[in-house]
């Protein structure tokens, strides 16, 4: 029944992805970005160069198409490198709240008990303002990249969570969990396979946008100069860097800053598009 | 009412209570022991035990907790360790800037935000319509760092309209420290009409296609008339949610940009805090930022009561 669907519901899941423009823009655009990012330094396409007191501060021409940074090494092959730890960062990010917020969904969802103190500490956790939560956890921790991951990952799993227990209380009443539960099918078997299957498509959404903030608030958190070890660049910390030279060189700071707001505002676009082809009901509203 | 609102300060009182506990439990996970991380590393192991039991850390840790949230509820945040100061007093000494820079973006996101969303809504599908979606998305993707560097190098620095950073200096007058909050109150502003705009668009989608819209129009009443006099008034509803909803937004972008442009707030007080492992300024912050967000978030579910008639609870 899930297959039939499925596969009824496919080819018309692709079309309303890709009916709008811009989607299909955004799509390519961040395809791009991995590409470049992930790709090119692994194929030995881009040459960071040792430093050169020289070439330091070089503007972008046709030596350095970007430019060369205070020690002189090309601006866009270290946007490159930079941007693995950075996107890898929002990547891990939407995974692992992802994961965790489905685990206290659907836990707060099922179990009614469980329900009202999951809830409230959710609500807790959410009068958190993100930027402020996660550099106090870098603060208590230690700002290395898993920590960093884990302290946006404890700010965005509340989100999801509250999403999942939303869905999960609608669905866990509709009748074919009943006809499941007088089958005498357990009840994780009837969390993961009834009401979880069911509302992947809300969460990607929300995972989608969650990898967009992600993004953003670690280059806030680097740009704090809290973020991961300065010494694996991310676009955050090489704005940071790039704030000495603001007067002389502004180039260092503009392109790791539009990379940022590239990959988020890519994002953002394909997470929209994500919405609309999942649940045409909502396309309107937006 | 009264009903409704005696469960929503229950509600409320539960949520800070978690908020105390969460903070604490935070900082006691903090690796290393706070009596000698005070101290330094030239203290004896005698000095050590003095100040572990003149703070309170010889005590069971339930002990401890109960002692700490009690002297939370009464105002009492503990001491900074940098300033040697009630965090509550530095935390006071921090408030203008950040409250008055909070208030001014929040004001510059309204006055570019509502407008344009009520106009893509009107004429929905246009253009316009597209690109203000468009524009808003852009300035929620661009970091807000990047927007005030900007401004900063190229408004301030070169064009030389504003001040480029600071609050003025010791002894500067109110309106001088205002000016200095004019481009901190745009690059925020700007970031934070987003969710305004996209918010308000939406709810005039829904307010356009109500009946009494329809009825209004029937009845040969102008185009301006119908927008100004009823689907605006309607609209103020879902503006004041996401007032609300933005204050979390505000708090996060306030110490981005306070850090940008070197004002002496609170953001750029916790980013210090932060560096310089002054554990309870984080504490202090993350409870009075949190208490705030439940109260503010509160303020909005009751403003509804007294802006639309209609709503009951």
């Amino acid at each position: 029944m899930a297959a039939a669907s499925s596969a009824i519901a496919a080819p018309s899941f692709r079309k309303l992805l890709f009916q709008r423009p811009a989607v299909v823009v955004a799509l390519v655009v961040f395809v791009l970005i991995v590409a470049a990012c992930f790709l090119l330094p692994a194929l030995g396409l881009t040459e960071i160069g040792g430093m050169s007191v020289r070439k330091r501060l070089t503007p972008p021409g046709e030596e350095y198409w970007l430019g060369a940074d205070a020690f002189g090494r090309d601006l866009l092959g270290r946007l490159m490198v930079a941007g693995q730890t950075s996107l890898g960062i929002g990547l891990g990010v939407a995974i692992i709240s992802s994961a965790v917020g489905i685990v206290i969904g659907l836990v707060a969802g099922f179990f009614r008990r469980l329900d009202t103190p999951l809830s409230r500490v959710i609500d807790a956790m959410m009068a958190f303002p993100d930027i402020l939560l996660a550099l106090s956890l870098v603060a208590i921790f230690g700002g290395t990249m898993l920590n960093v991951i884990l302290a946006l990952s404890v700010v965005y799993a509340p989100r999801i969570a509250r999403i999942v227990r939303a869905s999960t209380l609608v669905i866990r009443e509709l009748p074919y969990v009943e006809a499941a539960r007088a089958l005498g099918t357990r009840t994780p078997t009837i969390m993961v396979t009834h009401v979880l299957r069911n509302i992947m498509s809300p969460i990607l959404v929300q995972a989608t946008f969650i990898f967009a903030y992600a993004m953003l608030a670690e280059a806030g958190l680097s740009f704090l100069g809290v973020g991961v070890d300065p010494r694996t660049p991310t676009w955050g910390i090489m704005v940071n860097e790039g704030r000495q030279y603001i007067d002389t060189a502004f180039f260092l700071i503009l392109f790791p800053g539009l990379a940022i707001a590239l990959s988020v505002l890519s994002l953002q676009i394909v997470g929209d598009g994500l919405r609309d082809a999942l649940d045409p009901r909502l396309a309107k509203e937006t | 009412m009264s009903r409704y609102l005696l469960r929503r300060l229950i509600g409320m009182v539960v949520v800070i209570f978690l908020v105390l506990t969460i903070a604490f439990v935070l900082v006691r996970l903090a690796p290393g022991d706070p009596a000698s991380l005070l101290l330094g590393p030239d203290a004896t192991p005698e000095e050590v035990v003095a100040l572990r039991t003149r703070l309170g850390l010889d005590q069971p840790i339930l002990m401890q907790y109960f002692s700490f949230v009690g002297n939370a509820l009464q105002g009492d945040l503990g001491r900074s360790l940098f300033f040697n100061q009630p965090v509550t007093q530095v935390l006071a000494s921090r408030v203008e800037p950040t409250a008055f820079l909070a208030l001014f973006s929040l004001m510059v996101a309204l006055v570019i935000a509502t407008p344009i969303g009520i106009w893509a809504a009107y004429r929905r599908g246009s253009l316009l319509d597209q690109g203000s979606i468009t524009s808003a998305m852009l300035a929620a993707s661009v970091p807000s760092f990047l927007t005030g560097l900007i401004f900063q190098r190229y408004l301030a620095t070169d064009l030389g309209w504003f001040p480029a950073s600071g609050y003025g200096g010791a002894g500067a007058s109110f309106g001088d420290r205002m000016w200095h909050l004019v481009l901190p109150s745009i690059t925020l502003g700007i970031t934070n009409s987003a969710l305004i705009l996209r918010f308000t668009r939406a709810s005039m989608l829904d307010i356009l296609g109500e009946d009494y819209v329809r009825t209004a129009r029937a009845k040969g009443m102008t185009e301006r008339r119908v927008v100004l006099r009823h689907a605006l008034k309607n609209a103020g509803i879902p503006i004041i949610t996401v007032i609300g909803l933005t204050f979390a937004l505000l708090v996060s972008g306030a110490v981005v940009t306070e850090r940008v442009f070197n004002l002496p707030g609170m953001g750029n007080l916790v980013v210090n805090a932060v560096l310089r492992r002054d554990y309870p300024v984080i504490q202090g912050t993350l409870i009075v930022v949190a208490g705030l967000y439940v109260l503010v978030n509160l303020l909005t579910d009751l403003l509804y009561l007294v802006v639309d008639k209609r709503v009951k609870y």
